[in-house]
């Protein structure tokens, strides 16, 4: 196990680095530049900036400065977004509020999502069968911001029981990003737990266990409940992404003063060290969420316990 | 002899897309007490279903009991409510399934699904539950079962998951034991393995057991007795010696010529021609009697019913009225039933 996460590491560290450098010669290639107004600035003024920021540089120069920088856990500091201000500083300034509403969006819409997919496979072909899958191509096909302009106008404005676009009252504020946050995992999570319970319940273990004497619910969660969950450990992954690329758009609405707002606006002014940052905090963020969901599968099924390669 | 269960006039019907398909018509049978009774009979003859309907494991949306009665201890199993079927199922019937690689529950170590029924029917603790599994797994033959309880089904092979699933089904010692085609999914050295396991259990327990298959040469060497079944009904039920050498009804001829023989002269092996009736709409007179060369025009209009050939024999076969003419079985049954003391062809003893 420590043998397969030593390597699953450096597998990380790799990737990280093509990431690093794809993003940053991406940026590269992109028109326009982090200072501002520069078209203001006189040629010598403008030199004086380029200077400060290592911009005047060849940009193989450039480059490795940034990954070496990098390998000592230096993201660079902020150009225009917060002038000066250190990138990681930032970053971490700003992960509280997402961290809460990815949090609670992500719990939210795996515990409900396993819920409903759960009753629906045990009320195959009823209402309630029909309802979750209804709820569940709703929160496929609806995109998260028509989602949490709704929320915004029925809860926020219509009854008023939760601020429409504001971070000032903690977890009141943070009700209706979570929400909206969790449709997408809601509806995978449904969609997949149905599908793989009705598989299960059909399965010879399952008859076998009712053949002990084993009552409906124990069945459910004893036997089925945990062959069901390891197809729903596969999409967690993406589901994290979803939330993720989610949060970009959510906290924009809703005004949240996390790192999707922030990275947002940091591409619309062009802070190279703010982007690649963030691109970097996200990278690491998904690839540790994948490594764990690897690990998981061992934990949940025995048949796949993870060994360091050829014992 | 104590009769343990007694199946009376059972009728069941699939309810399909199709229409409704008679997977029973009608099946009568006794098990005695600690007498192993094979049913057998071809894919889709009812007799997986007919046991699955003593255990009611059948889909209840789309199965319904038609008529009949299912007589253990006292109640008609057709008639208990979930809940009490729960406390029979694993307690006073149990059963083992077909195939060893999927009926384990592969998240589940070996031990806690031993463990289950024991917990679940007998009021002792975990502690004791697991020498008790423990001691079932040895009784079973499994070598070091107490480093095996913690492990999974994958670790296991086809023979050693059938051992444990026989475990499982002996663990609350079960009045009946209702064996699915247990040796079906496994090669032939494994199947005789656990045939001699299953013969050794059944005489340190002392079960009745009900074992489904369609191989004779199983029948021969676990059964007491036979029933015979074809089209959702029985139509030939005797001792194991009644119906390998006294056999009446040609579906049974037909099942007795299709076994391959070592001493054959001729390699062809016979077939049953033709294909199983369709029971969604089953023939009105014998359901063999399209592929019989035997069938009479009674045969088309009207279903036979059980004649006595004697106390423990019967077939459900016009051949046995008295008007009917006199028929010639095919040359191999009637080599088996020279053998046979009573019957019309025997020769003697020989030895």
């Amino acid at each position: 196990m420590a043998r397969y996460i030593g390597k699953r590491l450096i597998y990380m560290f790799i990737t990280l680095a093509l990431i690093a450098t794809f993003t940053f010669f991406l940026m590269k290639i992109l028109p326009g530049s982090p200072i501002a107004s520069a078209d203001k600035l006189s040629p010598e003024q403008r030199a004086v900036v380029e200077a400060r920021y290592g911009l005047d540089q060849p940009l193989p120069v450039q480059y490795f400065d940034y990954m070496f920088g990098l390998l000592k856990g230096d993201l660079g500091i902020s150009i225009n977004q917060f002038k000066g201000a250190n990138v990681t500083d930032v970053i971490l300034s700003r992960m509280g509020p997402s961290a809460q509403i990815g949090f609670q969006g992500m719990l939210l819409g795996t515990v409900l999502g396993i819920l409903f997919g759960m009753v629906a496979a045990l009320r195959q072909n009823t209402w309630v069968d029909y309802g979750s899958t209804i709820v569940a191509i709703i929160g496929i096909s609806i995109p998260s911001f028509v989602f949490a302009s709704m929320l915004q106008y029925w809860l926020g404005l219509k009854w008023d029981l939760f601020p429409v676009a504001l971070w000032k009252d903690g977890f009141m504020s943070s009700v209706l990003p979570s929400i909206a946050l969790a449709m997408f995992p809601l509806a995978t999570a449904a969609r997949f737990i149905r599908t793989e319970m009705i598989e299960v319940l059909g399965s010879d273990y399952i008859t076998l266990a009712k053949a002990k004497g084993a009552s409906g619910s124990e069945i459910a969660f004893k036997h089925a409940f945990r062959n069901a969950l390891i197809p729903l450990i596969t999409v967690l992954g993406p589901m994290a992404v979803s939330i993720l690329t989610g949060s970009l758009v959510v906290e924009q609405i809703f005004a949240i003063p996390g790192i999707g707002e922030q990275f947002v606006k940091s591409i619309m002014v062009n802070d190279f060290s703010i982007i690649m940052g963030t691109t970097i905090f996200f990278s690491v963020f998904l690839i540790v969420v994948i490594l764990i969901v690897d690990i998981l599968y061992g934990v949940i099924d025995p048949r796949i316990r993870l060994s360091g390669g050829k014992s | 002899m104590e009769k343990i269960l007694q199946v009376k006039d059972l009728e069941l019907s699939f309810h399909t897309f199709g229409g409704e398909v008679k997977a029973i018509r009608g099946v009568n049978f006794d098990l005695y007490k600690g007498e192993t009774l094979a049913i057998v009979g071809e894919s889709g003859s009812g007799k997986s279903v007919t046991t699955k309907s003593i255990m009611r494991l059948l889909p209840e949306a789309t199965s319904e009991f038609k008529n009949g009665e299912i007589l253990f201890g006292g109640r008609d199993l057709t008639k208990l409510s979930d809940k009490e079927m729960q406390k029979i199922r694993g307690k006073d019937i149990s059963m083992i399934f077909q195939d060893p690689m999927t009926s384990l529950n592969p998240t589940m170590p070996i031990g806690r699904q031993i463990t289950e029924p024991i917990l679940k029917h007998q009021k002792i603790g975990k502690d004791e539950a697991k020498k008790v599994a423990i001691d079932l797994l040895r009784l079973v033959g499994m070598p070091k079962p107490e480093l095996r309880m913690k492990q999974y089904p994958h670790q296991f092979s086809g023979g050693q998951r059938q051992r444990i699933v026989i475990a499982i089904a002996l663990a609350c010692n079960p009045q009946i034991l209702i064996a699915d085609e247990p040796t079906t999914a496994l090669d032939v050295t494994i199947q005789a393995q656990i045939l001699e396991l299953m013969k050794d259990l059944q005489k340190k327990i002392d079960t009745s057991i009900i074992f489904i298959t369609h191989d004779l040469g199983v029948v021969a060497n676990v059964a007491d007795r036979v029933a015979v079944m074809y089209g959702g009904k029985i139509v030939e039920i005797g001792t194991v010696d009644e119906i390998f050498y006294n056999p009446q009804h040609p579906y049974t001829w037909g099942l007795l010529s299709s076994m391959p023989s070592m001493d054959a002269e001729d390699a062809k092996l016979y077939a049953i021609p033709g294909t199983p009736p369709d029971l969604l709409d089953p023939p009105k007179g014998d359901a063999f009697a399209l592929r019989s060369e035997y069938a009479m025009k009674i045969d088309m209009e009207q279903p036979p019913p059980f004649f006595k050939v004697s106390d423990t024999h019967m077939a459900a076969t016009w051949l046995l009225h008295p008007e009917a003419p006199a028929v010639e079985p095919p040359e191999m049954v009637i080599e088996r039933m020279k053998k046979f003391p009573g019957s019309r062809y025997y020769e003697g003893s020989a030895n």
